[in-house]
This record gives C-alpha cells, sequence and structure tokens, in this order.
C-alpha cells in the first residue's frame, strides 16, 4: 500500500501500474516500491503510471486481473494510456467466430 | 458495537428490521396505500406495491420475496378489487410464513376515506402482532448483504468500488452471504468473472449471462465505452468494468441467481438482472432503486451504495448504506453520505480503513443503528414488468452438492 502521502494508489498487491489520486507534473519527485522516479510528464487524476518496467505484449495487471496489453515499452513511472495500451477484450457475441480462429483459450 | 440481534422467522432466516409493509397490487390503490402509510406516521411502516394491472409472474415473485423478507415483521396488501394480482396467493404465502396479513379491497371497503381509516387500523394491528415476534442471537455469516453503484464517476471504480469489495471478501470471510449484479457494466470481466467461479460449468454460466446482457443493451441502444471515460483515464472497456466489478472483491464466485433466488450459503453471488428472452419490457432497471428491489428480493438485509456524483436514495424494507467516491461530492452531500471514501483520493485513508469502516457501518445498521438515507426517511422503491427462466442446476453449484 502506498504511503498515505503519495499521489499513487496501488490498488492491488499483483498490479503493475498504479493510479494517480492527485495530479502529477513533470519533474515531479515520485516514489515507486521504494525507487525514487522524476515523473516524466503531467498526468492527471484517475491515469495509469507503471509500476514497472513493462515489455510491448505485457499484460497490463490492475485490480489484480489483465485490463489489456502493452503496445509499447515503458519505463517505472510512465505515462500507461492508449498511445501504448490496448484492449485484449473481444465481444462475446463475435467470439465463437474469432475464438474458431484462434482455435479457443 | 452491542451483539447483533435478529427478528426470528418461520424459515430460519433473521431480520434486522421488523417492518410493516403496505403493499398496493396496481398502481390504482397506490394512493390509498401511501396515505395508510402517511397516518401511520411510523419510521418502520413502508410502502411497496406494483402498478401493472396484467398479471406478470416475475412481479409476483419479486413481492412473494418481499413480503416473506426476513425484515418484514407484517403485510397489508391493498387492492383496487379488479386487478390481475393474484392477492390470495400472496396472502396465503405470507400467511404460511408465519407473518400477519390483512387485505383490504378498495371497491369492497367503501372506497378512498373508509379503505385509508380500515387502513391505519390494520397497521396498529399488524404492529402490534410483529412486535410480538422472538428476538435471538445473530451473527455476521447470517447476513446477506448486496452492492450496487449508482451516479458513477471517474473515482467509484477507484475509491468506493475497490473498499467495498474489501468488505465484501471480510464478510464472505466469515461466512456470510454477498451479491453483486449489474451484468451490462462487467462487459469486458465475463472471462476473469469466470475464472473465479468454483466450478468451470458455472464459469461458463457467468460467461453466457454476460454475453445475453451485452447483447440486450446493444439492442436497446446503449453505448458502452465513450470518450469521456478515457480522459478520465480509462483506456479499455475491460478496465472500465473492473471498475465496477470491483466491488465484489476478491472471493471465489459460489453462485449465480436471478431476482428473487435466494442464495442456497454462504458465499459471493452474481445476480442476473438482464431478462431472459427476446427483450419485451424495455429496460432491464429503469433506475437504481429496481436493483435495489431486486438485491432485497434475493434477501439482502443491507444494501452499499457506492456513487462518485451523489445519489441520495434509501429503500422500502431494507437499510442503505452509501459511500461516496469522490471527496468533492462527499463535502456537497455530506449530510447524505455513510462513507467518505474520498478520503482515499485525498490520501487521508487506505482502502483497507474504510473497507473496515464500511464493515463496521454494516453491522451497526444490523444492531439497529438508523443509516442515514433511512434517517432521512427515503424509502424509494419501484417494481416494474420482466421476465425470467429458472436458472440452471450449474448456477448453484452448492446447492447441488
Amino acid at each position: 500500500m502506498s504511503t498515505p502521502i503519495s499521489p499513487l494508489i496501488l490498488l492491488h498487491p499483483d498490479d503493475n501500474v498504479l493510479v494517480v489520486r492527485a495530479a502529477i507534473r513533470a519533474g515531479d519527485a515520485l516514489e515507486i516500491d521504494g525507487t525514487p522516479v522524476t515523473a516524466a510528464q503531467d498526468v492527471t487524476v484517475g491515469h495509469k503510471l507503471a509500476r514497472r518496467t513493462l515489455a510491448a505484449g505485457d499484460k497490463v495487471l490492475k485490480y489484480g486481473a489483465p485490463i489489456g496489453s502493452m503496445t509499447a515499452a515503458v519505463d517505472v513511472g510512465g505515462h500507461v494510456h492508449m498511445h501504448n495500451m490496448k484492449s485484449d477484450y473481444i465481444a462475446s457475441h463475435t467470439r465463437q467466430v474469432v475464438g474458431g480462429s484462434e482455435g479457443g483459450h | 458495537m452491542a451483539e447483533m440481534r435478529g427478528f426470528l422467522r418461520s424459515d430460519g432466516r433473521k431480520g434486522i428490521r421488523n417492518v410493516v409493509v403496505v403493499a398496493y397490487l396496481v398502481e390504482c390503490a397506490h394512493h390509498v396505500a401511501r396515505r395508510i402509510v402517511t397516518v401511520s406516521d411510523d419510521m418502520d411502516v413502508h410502502l411497496i406495491g406494483f402498478p401493472g394491472c396484467y398479471p406478470n409472474s416475475y412481479a409476483f415473485q419479486i413481492m412473494t420475496k418481499l413480503c416473506t423478507h426476513p425484515n418484514v415483521g407484517g403485510v397489508l396488501l391493498v387492492s383496487l378489487g379488479c386487478e390481475s394480482f393474484n392477492r390470495e396467493a400472496l396472502r396465503q404465502v405470507v400467511a404460511a410464513s408465519g407473518r400477519p396479513v390483512e387485505t383490504l379491497v378498495i371497491q369492497q371497503a367503501g372506497g378512498t376515506k373508509a379503505t385509508i381509516e380500515a387502513g391505519r387500523a390494520a397497521v396498529a394491528r399488524l404492529k402490534a402482532l410483529a412486535d410480538q415476534t422472538p428476538v435471538g442471537p445473530m451473527a455476521r455469516h447470517e447476513l446477506v448483504v448486496g452492492t450496487i453503484c449508482g451516479g458513477s464517476d471517474g473515482t467509484s471504480g477507484i475509491t468506493a468500488n475497490p473498499a467495498v469489495g474489501r468488505c465484501f471478501d471480510w464478510l464472505v470471510e466469515a461466512g456470510a452471504t454477498c451479491i453483486f449484479e449489474e451484468t451490462g457494466e462487467l462487459v469486458g470481466c465475463e472471462r476473469i468473472m469466470s475464472d473465479r467461479a468454483v466450478t468451470p460449468e458455472l464459469g461458463a454460466e457467468i460467461e453466457a449471462c454476460v454475453q445475453k446482457a451485452e447483447r440486450y443493451y446493444t439492442i436497446m441502444g446503449f453505448g458502452s465505452f465513450a470518450p469521456g471515460n478515457a480522459e478520465g483515464g480509462l483506456t479499455t472497456q475491460e478496465e472500465k468494468s473492473m471498475g465496477a466489478y470491483s466491488k465484489s472483491g476478491s472471493s471465489p464466485i459460489s453462485g449465480l441467481i436471478k431476482p428473487g433466488d435466494i442464495p442456497p450459503s454462504g458465499g459471493l453471488y452474481l445476480m442476473d438482472v438482464v431478462p431472459d428472452g427476446e427483450p419485451r419490457f424495455g429496460f432491464p432497471n429503469i433506475s437504481d432503486n429496481a436493483e435495489i428491489v431486486e438485491l432485497i428480493a434475493s434477501g439482502s438485509h443491507v444494501i452499499l451504495f457506492t456513487t462518485g456524483r451523489g445519489s441520495v436514495v434509501g429503500s422500502a424494507i431494507s437499510p442503505v448504506i452509501k459511500v461516496c467516491a469522490n471527496p468533492e461530492t462527499y463535502t456537497r452531500l455530506s449530510e447524505d453520505m455513510d462513507v467518505n471514501a474520498g478520503r482515499i483520493l485525498e490520501g487521508k485513508a487506505t482502502l483497507d480503513e474504510v473497507g473496515a469502516e464500511i464493515l463496521d457501518l454494516v453491522e451497526a445498521a444490523a444492531v439497529g443503528e438508523r443509516t442515514v438515507s433511512e434517517a432521512l426517511g427515503h424509502q424509494e422503491f419501484i417494481l416494474t414488468y420482466k421476465s425470467f427462466e429458472p436458472v440452471g442446476p450449474a448456477c448453484l453449484p452448492t446447492r447441488a452438492a
């Protein structure tokens, strides 16, 4: 659990992203799991920062659950959003067709 | 805290309230029933009812479950006289449950004024009988707690919802029964949910139920992932749904129920509120209170309601605890909120601390303390037409075992 003064919230111990609870400015000194990190850019409340170094293809875990995959690498403390992450969700009403070509899960 | 004590009902369940419900059986009897409640002037006399004149087996089932809810100690049925609702069948079920029950038929009782007068006297008699209900010790594992979110915003999924999830984890650990729902807002996390099911067959039922919701809401013209979600920091559909889903905590999912089904044992249950078959009666739930009524019909003693933008509602029959996700909303509406989960956003409290506070409030409500909406007199109620098929055997593995 993040300390009470951290601008970041860890929602689940397995997560590899943190949620911003107070707006962060580029250059702010952050601490992520005991490691000092300098914020690379402004990030507003509700957005996500990488808790670990992530590579393209890595699953993004929030609430302890996969919420999508990285499409590009990010360093610890980097912003994780539309520019480097995508959904893995396939609408269930189209999944049977797609699932057939994938051979199920 | 005082020891929990429950009103002992003949089916073995225990109530944390001893409400007398006045139930109108068609909209034409609504005014008279409401006046009976108003003139009775008692916080524990509540108005419920079904407005439709045409029969609906779902509405009959929900009315039956509500009139025999453990928080209900007596029932007054108010009928116009020519509606199709089977008032005698409902009266018999309530009588068989050991509860005092009376019926007033406006067309036979001499009209509005006479029925209101007769109703006032009937409520007094029912109340006196309900007061004789035996009371006994009640343990945490006997609690049934439902959760819902309404007026959500970007803060809901990071403060109030996961805090309720913590509370649910502790309740389930203690053997209590917890119910979550809103399958239409769980689109994208059905596989994550199905992985938590206690059997693979239940997992398949859960996936099918979200698929049904997705199809239903698509036909109703609902969009899902909006541009505003991305501005708020949400990147994917599954992330958005996880915010609502986080109310469920991390316990295994023990079963899938439909409105009015009573969970057969402790554990975490998903309630499927989306009607079966082709869409027939419009939106599955036209407002938050429709879902609250369904959670109560399945036995919920208490409802945990998370809100970001700030709902003020309560409910008939079971107390509602409102958990406010957004600290700014809390500042504006603090007199309507039980919990300020926005403190998590301000760095003044952790998820565990707020989760523990919610659990304390559940137990406080169970020993008889009024929740905020209850004390303000909120007793919202709504019930509309729906149709359901019964759940399949795979949905309740603990009962099959």
